[in-house]
C-alpha cells in the first residue's frame, strides 16, 4: 500500500494539459482477493436467493433507482462494489492528500465550520442593521448580497436600475455607501464574503478603502470575493463585458491578492449558481472544477507561480436534497482538485492542493407551497454539507421562495446550523460516513463522471472556449427542463407540490422593500457626485481606462478611483467602453 | 394575410430587468414550444421598451414575463402601459416568478392578465393560454 501511495508522487507539470483520471489498479489492495471472491459469491447467491424471492412477491417500487444526477444505484453495495478503490490512495486521512476526508486533520473537533448567513437588502443602513443583528446572534462572518444594479455595474439612478434598487441585495453606488454598510463593524476582526462578480474588482476596492478609513491595512483584511465570471456566463447571468476580458479582470484580482492581501480569498469558484440554474450534481462538480482549472491556467500563463496563489482559491457548492450524493460530491471535489493541482499544475505546497469550501443549502429546492417544510429540507441539506466536510455554511430561510428572509426566518435558519453543530454529534468525529460502501462507491462514480465532462471541456480548448460556444449553458438548460418534466410526470416527488398537497395555506409574512429606498439612494448618489473633487475622480477614471486598454492589472487604479468617489456605474462604463458589452442570444 | 385562426399563437417570453435567473423563462419557452405555440425568447436584461418593441415586431399575441428580482411591480405595469401607448393593448400580458401572493391582485388591476406563482406546472400555464389567449386580428 505504501508503494501505491508513492506512485502518486508529484509529476512534472510541463505541458500537461489534462486532469488525470483516477489511477487504475488491477488488484484490490484493501481487501484480500480471496475475501473479495467470497463476497462476490455471497452477493450472487443472495441475488438469486433472498432478493429474487422477495422480488417474485413484490416488484421494486420503481423500474430504476437513481441519484438525483441520474446515476443508477444497485440493489445493495458491498466491499466488492468499491473494489476499484484503494483506501490510502483514494480515501486516506483527513488533512492528507487527496483530502477526500477533509482539508484539515481534526476538522470540526478543532473548529466548527463558519456559520455565514448571506445578508443584504434595501439601503446600506438597512443591511448594516441586519449585519449587527446576525453578529449578535452568533454568526461568525458576514456575507454580503448586492442588488442587481450593483452586480451589473449600474448606479442607482440609471434607467436600467428601475424597480431594482435594494431589492435583491443591498444598494451601493459609491464608497459612501460602503462606509455606511460597514459602519461600526471592525473589519480587522470579522471576515466578510461579498457575492459579486462582474463588478467584483470595484467591491474589493471599496472594502480596501473602508478598511483604510478604519485604520485596517489591506494585508489584515480577511474575507472572500466571489469574483467568478465563468459561472456568470454559464448560469447566473450577471455580466458586463465579454468572457475573455472578464476572466482577465478576475485573474487581476487573484494576482493582486497574492501580492498584497494574504488573508483574502480572491475568488470563490462557485457551483451554487450552476446548480440553481438546473445542473445536476455531477454537472455542478464538473463545470465548477473546470472553471477553477481555467483560472489557474490563466494565472499560470501570465507567469504566476502556482504555489503563490493556489492556497487562497476557495470554492462554493450548492447542497441539494439527495443526501448521499451531496456528501459524495464534496468528497469527490476535494479529491479531483487535489489530483488536478498536483499532477496537472505541479503544485507542491500542501495548501495549494486542498479544496476549502463554503456551502449553501439549495434555494431552488424550496417550495412556495407548505413553506414550513423548507425548514426540514434545509436541515437535511445542511447536515449533508457538514458530513461532506464544508468549512463554511449558509442555510436558506423558509420564506426565500418569495423574498429575502425576514428576521424570524433567518434566525430559524441560523439555529438549524447551531443545532447540527451542538446537538447532532456531527462535530464529534471526522468524516463519519467514510467507509460506507455506498458513499465511497458514489464518490468514485461522481469523480469518474465529472472527469469525463472535464476531459470533454479540455478537448474544446478549456472552459472559456466552452462557455463562448455555449456548451455548459445548453447542458444545464437541458437538465433543468428534464427535471421539471420529471416533476410534472410525477416521477419525482416534491412534497406539497405534486404530492401530499394540502388546503390553501395562509400566506407567511415576507420582507418587502419599498421605493423609498431607491429614492434615498439616488439622493445620496447625487450628493456624492456634487461634493466630490471632480477633477480627481475624472483623472482616476482615466487611469482605469489606461490600465484596461494596456492590459495592466486594473486593481490599483480601481482602488484610487473609488477613493476619489468615482461611482460603480462610472467605473463599469470604462470597462464597457474598452471591452464592449456582452449580450447572449435568445436561444432556449 | 391568412385568417388569424389558422396560425399558432405567437408568444414572446421575456426577462425584464437585471436579474439573470432564466431557468424558469427557458423552461416555459420550451414547454410552450413543445405545446405547439410559436415562441420568441428575448434573452436577458430587457427593458419594457425592448420587450414591447419585440412583441410588436413579431406580431405577438401575448407576452409572458418572468422575473424574480422583486422589480415586478415596476416592470410588469410598465410593459402594459407601453402596449397601450403603441395601440397594442390586445397583446395579452401574463407573468410569473418569485412574486408574493398579495401582489397578484395589484398586478391584475394594472392590466396583467394572469400571474403564475412558484411551483406552477407548465401544463397549467399551457391550459390557461389555450383558454384565454386568441390570435389577434390581423392588423
Amino acid at each position: 500500500m505504501a508503494k501505491a501511495a508513492k506512485e502518486l508522487g508529484p509529476k512534472e507539470a510541463s505541458n500537461r494539459k489534462e486532469t488525470p483520471a483516477a489511477p487504475e489498479r488491477a488488484e484490490h489492495p484493501t481487501f484480500a482477493r480471496e475475501e473479495l471472491e467470497r463476497i462476490l459469491a455471497e452477493r450472487e447467491s443472495w441475488t438469486q436467493g433472498e432478493l429474487a424471492e422477495v422480488l417474485g412477491k413484490l416488484a421494486r417500487r420503481k423500474a430504476r433507482f437513481e441519484t438525483d444526477s441520474g446515476i443508477p444505484i444497485p440493489d445493495v453495495l458491498d466491499p466488492a462494489s468499491v473494489r476499484e478503490s484503494d483506501y490510502l490512495r483514494d480515501v486516506g486521512y483527513p488533512g492528507r492528500y487527496p483530502f477526500t476526508r477533509g482539508p484539515q486533520a481534526s476538522m470540526y473537533r478543532g473548529r466548527i465550520w463558519t456559520m455565514r448567513q448571506f445578508a443584504g437588502f434595501g439601503s446600506p443602513e438597512d443591511t448594516n442593521r441586519r449585519f449587527k443583528y446576525l453578529l449578535q446572534h452568533g454568526v461568525h462572518g458576514l456575507s454580503t448580497a448586492f442588488d442587481m444594479p450593483a452586480l451589473m455595474g449600474y448606479d442607482a439612478d440609471h434607467p436600467m436600475s428601475r424597480g431594482e434598487v435594494g431589492k435583491e441585495g443591498v444598494a451601493v453606488s459609491t464608497l459612501r455607501d460602503f462606509e455606511l454598510l460597514f459602519d461600526g463593524i471592525p473589519l480587522g476582526d470579522v471576515t466578510t464574503s461579498m457575492t459579486i462578480n462582474a463588478t467584483a474588482v470595484i467591491a474589493l476596492a471599496m472594502y480596501v478603502a473602508v478598511g483604510e478609513k478604519q485604520g485596517v491595512p489591506r494585508a489584515r483584511l480577511g474575507g472572500t470575493l466571489q469574483n467568478d465570471m465563468l459561472k456568470e456566463y454559464i448560469a447566473q447571468k450577471e455580466w458586463m463585458i465579454p468572457p475573455a476580458p472578464a476572466v482577465k479582470v478576475n485573474c487581476d484580482v487573484i494576482e493582486f491578492c497574492a501580492r498584497e492581501m494574504p488573508r483574502w480569498n480572491p475568488v470563490s469558484i462557485s457551483g451554487y449558481h450552476i446548480r440553481e440554474a438546473g445542473a445536476t450534481a455531477v454537472q455542478e462538480l464538473a463545470f465548477t472544477l473546470a472553471d477553477g482549472i481555467e483560472y489557474v491556467q490563466e494565472c499560470v500563463d501570465r507567469g504566476l507561480e502556482v504555489d503563490a496563489f493556489a492556497q487562497r482559491l476557495s470554492f462554493f457548492w450548492d447542497v441539494h436534497n439527495d443526501f448521499f450524493e451531496e456528501v459524495a460530491k464534496l468528497r469527490a471535489a476535494r479529491r479531483i482538485w487535489a489530483r488536478t493541482m498536483r499532477e496537472r499544475f505541479g503544485a507542491k505546497r500542501k495548501e495549494s492542493l486542498l479544496l476549502r469550501t463554503h456551502a449553501q443549502t439549495a434555494g431552488v429546492s424550496l417550495t412556495a407551497q407548505q413553506p414550513y417544510n423548507n425548514v426540514v429540507r434545509t436541515a437535511l441539506q445542511a447536515f449533508a454539507a457538514v458530513l461532506g466536510g464544508t468549512q463554511s455554511l449558509h442555510t436558506n430561510s423558509l420564506d426565500e421562495t418569495y423574498a429575502l428572509p425576514t428576521e424570524e426566518a433567518v434566525t430559524i435558519a441560523l439555529r438549524t446550523q447551531q443545532i447540527i453543530a451542538h446537538e447532532s454529534g456531527a462535530d464529534r468525529v471526522v468524516d463519519p460516513l467514510a467507509g460506507s460502501y455506498y458513499v465511497e462507491w458514489l464518490t468514485g462514480e461522481m469523480e469518474r463522471r465529472a472527469l469525463e465532462h472535464i476531459r470533454h471541456i479540455d478537448e474544446m480548448g478549456g472552459m472559456l472556449r466552452a462557455v463562448e460556444e455555449g456548451y455548459p449553458q445548453r447542458e444545464i438548460a437541458e437538465s433543468a427542463y428534464r427535471y421539471q418534466r420529471d416533476i410534472e410526470a410525477g416521477e419525482r416527488i416534491v412534497v406539497g407540490v405534486n404530492a401530499f398537497r394540502g388546503e390553501q395555506e395562509a400566506p407567511i409574512t415576507i420582507l418587502k422593500i419599498d421605493e423609498t429606498v431607491a429614492r434615498g439612494q439616488v439622493e445620496r448618489l447625487r450628493q456624492v457626485r456634487a461634493s466630490r473633487d471632480a477633477a480627481r475622480a475624472e483623472a482616476a477614471l482615466a487611469a482605469v481606462e489606461r490600465a484596461a486598454k494596456e492590459g495592466a492589472n486594473v486593481v490599483p487604479p480601481v482602488i484610487e478611483a473609488v477613493k476619489a468617489y468615482a461611482t460603480l456605474g462610472e467605473i463599469s462604463d470604462v470597462f464597457r467602453k474598452v471591452h464592449g458589452v456582452y449580450r447572449e442570444d435568445g436561444r432556449f | 394575410m391568412s385568417p388569424a385562426k389558422e396560425r399558432p399563437l405567437r408568444i414572446v417570453v421575456a426577462k425584464p430587468g437585471l436579474d439573470g435567473h432564466d431557468r424558469g423563462a427557458k423552461i416555459i419557452a420550451r414547454a410552450l414550444r413543445d405545446a405547439g405555440f410559436e415562441v420568441i425568447y428575448t434573452g436577458l436584461h430587457q427593458t419594457p421598451e425592448m420587450i414591447v418593441a419585440a412583441a410588436i415586431q413579431e406580431d405577438a399575441d401575448a407576452i409572458g414575463l418572468s422575473i424574480m428580482s422583486g422589480a415586478h411591480m415596476t416592470l410588469f405595469p410598465a410593459v402594459v402601459e407601453l402596449l397601450g401607448e403603441k395601440n397594442a393593448r390586445d397583446v395579452v400580458v401574463f407573468g410569473g416568478g418569485i412574486i408574493p401572493q398579495d401582489d397578484v391582485p395589484r398586478l391584475k388591476e394594472k392590466g396583467v392578465a394572469e400571474v403564475f406563482l412558484p411551483g406552477s406546472p407548465t401544463h397549467g400555464i399551457i391550459d390557461w393560454i389555450r383558454a384565454n389567449i386568441h390570435p389577434r386580428a390581423a392588423a
